[in-house]
């Protein structure tokens, strides 16, 4: 078995791309592991880490910087040397640039060399390592665009700094940590084939944001616009910038007839100025925010036909994703919303399932690729007195020492900093939900999984297919013990998306897959197992 | 050219895309204008000397 390092130096490529190249070699007769990083001091630990760099002594890889690239490789001598004699051939597959209607001869260097050649653009889409995010947004707000700012890890101050320029500017910087945004017709960023329609978004949420567009989707009625805001727009320190532009464009822009605003609990100060500007919104407004204390909100209800009506004119207030759906679609149709029904045969299901398993089982892990989706399935279990462990606790849980480690029954938000931090987003690249699934799997005191699995444009072609041999696995390691591991999902998307909703949707059933329309149910599912569990400890 | 949000979202954007390139794929294959910026760290990914560069530039 050979183990190697090859350095590129000054060779820059995203982490997407470098994924699907090391994918590409893996898949290689005699190679069983390959990598493809740049070299920045992160990735050159976890290589280190892995044994490659020769104790110090692999100059080259010791002399290697974040502008370098290296491909580390393991297999058989003949192999890994079949790659190192012509690196260059695998980095050059798919590299290429597609042809669009008018491709350019070179592409541009920078933001402002990009504008000077289409000087209509209008938003730059920007997912560069966080340390260079800054620059590169204040590059384009300069230009005058707008900024949908994916890349994470930019300070506070930092984001104060940009979203305070743009205000200014009369613009809008969507982000940092923006995952998704609907504009002008474009799904930007992981959004998922949706038809348009009259429901417009301002979310601090990506995966929020998706969840909900695909639900109203399914519901036969569509999105407007969406504008995504950030995590952290609402707090204090931000005071709401890119949340309140977001509302002052959806209020004047006429194909919205309703506006959704889906976010975490904002600070105490943006409150009281959100629901001042909520209250004066001329559209009906459906305010979820997941996770928020019933009575942070007093006083925004509205009642239809107060002055400054438009459609509807009142503000009404959601605790789930779902209900927010409901209540958008009900405002669009001028019909009242249908309250969610309790569907009986799910607790035969679940006494079921809890009669196949052993005493020793009692835990529930959720292993989350959306950041709100564990958000909302804690908010879930808390409204039922339920406490979980989380590297993203709700008020009221627990923290997770070591977000690798689980601990207790514990929801994990795995597309968190530590674990994409040089590496694809959990719903580009699976790799680590499916050795953490695994490692679940392995755990006698698991009962329950819940999973989620969100489809779309930049996602992964296959997020079920990526994690059904980790499913299986986890599956029989129960079943070896004498017991049954429930398996629980849902799958954000469409039938129009790539991945094909209902194919995925099959695949996790057949595969024994309790799978439920929307995270919120297979969430509240989850809370029944677990309040049915005999003897059960949520926490541990 | 700056289009204020208002607007932008009555029309068709044109896109400039810096950085994980499947963003600017997936909004050209569904039909819009991409302008792909060809990007890599600034001053060798020295966040400091490019933060001078550009005071100086």
């Amino acid at each position: 078995m050979a183990r190697r390092t090859i350095v590129r130096k000054n060779r820059y490529f995203d982490s997407v791309f470098l994924m699907r190249v090391a994918r590409r070699i893996a898949a290689q007769p005699g190679i069983r592991d390959a990598s493809a990083l740049q070299a920045t001091e992160a990735n050159r630990k976890v290589l280190i880490g892995m044994g490659y760099g020769d104790d110090g002594r692999d100059a080259e890889f010791s002399a290697s910087g974040p502008n370098d690239l290296v491909l580390a490789l393991e297999g058989e001598k003949a192999a890994v040397e079949a790659v190192a004699a012509d690196p260059d051939s695998w980095l050059s597959q798919g590299s290429v640039a597609s042809a669009g209607p008018e491709p350019m001869a070179r592409e541009p260097r920078s933001v402002r060399e990009a504008i000077a050649g289409r000087p209509d653009c209008s938003v730059a889409v920007i997912s560069v390592p966080g340390e260079h995010a800054v620059r590169e947004a204040r590059a384009a707000l300069r230009e005058g665009l707008h900024v949908f700012l994916f890349s994470s890890n930019v300070s506070v101050d930092d984001e104060l700094a940009l979203k305070a320029e743009a205000r200014d500017r009369g613009l809008i910087v969507m982000g940092p940590d923006c995952g998704t945004a609907f504009l002008g017709g474009a799904g930007v960023g992981f959004a998922n084939a949706v038809r348009r329609g009259p429901i417009g978004i301002v979310g601090s949420s990506g995966t929020g944001m998706q969840e909900f567009s695909c639900l109203v989707h399914q519901a036969g009625s569509g999105i407007s616009n969406g504008i995504g805001t950030g995590s952290r727009d609402l707090a204090d320190a931000i005071g709401g910038i890119s949340t309140m532009t977001g509302i002052d464009a959806l209020e004047a822009d006429p194909a919205t007839k309703v506006i959704s605003l889906l976010c975490k609990p904002p600070g105490k100060g943006v409150t009281a100025r959100l629901v001042e500007r909520l209250r004066r919104c001329a559209k009906p407004i459906v305010l979820c925010p997941l996770g928020a204390e019933p009575d942070s909100f007093q006083g925004v209800d509205r009642p239809a036909g107060l002055p400054g009506s438009g459609v509807g004119g009142e503000v009404r207030t959601a605790s789930t994703i779902d209900e927010a759906v409901g209540l958008a679609l009900a405002a669009v149709s001028a019909e009242e919303a249908v309250p969610p029904r309790e569907d009986a045969s799910l607790q035969d299901i679940a006494s079921a399932r809890i009669g196949d398993m052993r005493p020793a089982q009692r835990y529930i892990r959720g292993l989350f690729a959306g950041g709100t989706l564990c958000y909302q399935s804690q908010a879930i279990f808390r409204s039922a007195g339920l406490v979980v462990h989380s590297n993203a606790p709700l008020q009221g849980m627990l923290g997770l020492p070591d977000p690798l480690e689980s601990s207790g029954s514990c929801f994990v938000d795995m597309g968190a900093e530590i674990f994409v931090k040089g590496r694809p987003h959990p719903m580009i690249d699976a790799s680590l939900r499916m050795h953490r699934l695994v490692q679940e799997g392995n755990d006698p005191a698991v009962a329950l999984i819940l999973l989620d699995f969100i489809l779309g444009a930049i996602s992964s072609r296959d997020p079920v297919g990526d994690l059904l041999g980790a499913i299986r696995s986890a599956q029989e390691a129960a079943r070896r013990r004498g017991g049954h591991l429930c398996v629980v999902a849902s799958v954000c998307g469409t039938d129009e998306d790539a991945q094909g909703l209902q194919a995925q949707k099959r695949a996790l059933a057949e595969a024994g897959v309790l799978v439920f329309p929307s995270n919120a149910k297979a969430a509240g599912f989850c809370r029944e197992v677990m309040l049915a569990l005999p003897d059960r400890q949520e926490v541990g | 050219m700056l289009v204020r949000l208002e607007e932008l979202l009555k029309g068709k954007p044109v896109f400039v895309n810096v950085g994980v390139r499947e963003f600017g794929e997936s909004l050209r294959e569904a039909g819009y204008e991409v302008v792909f910026v060809d990007w890599s760290p600034p001053a060798g990914g020295d966040t400091r000397l490019a933060s001078l560069l550009d005071d100086l530039l």
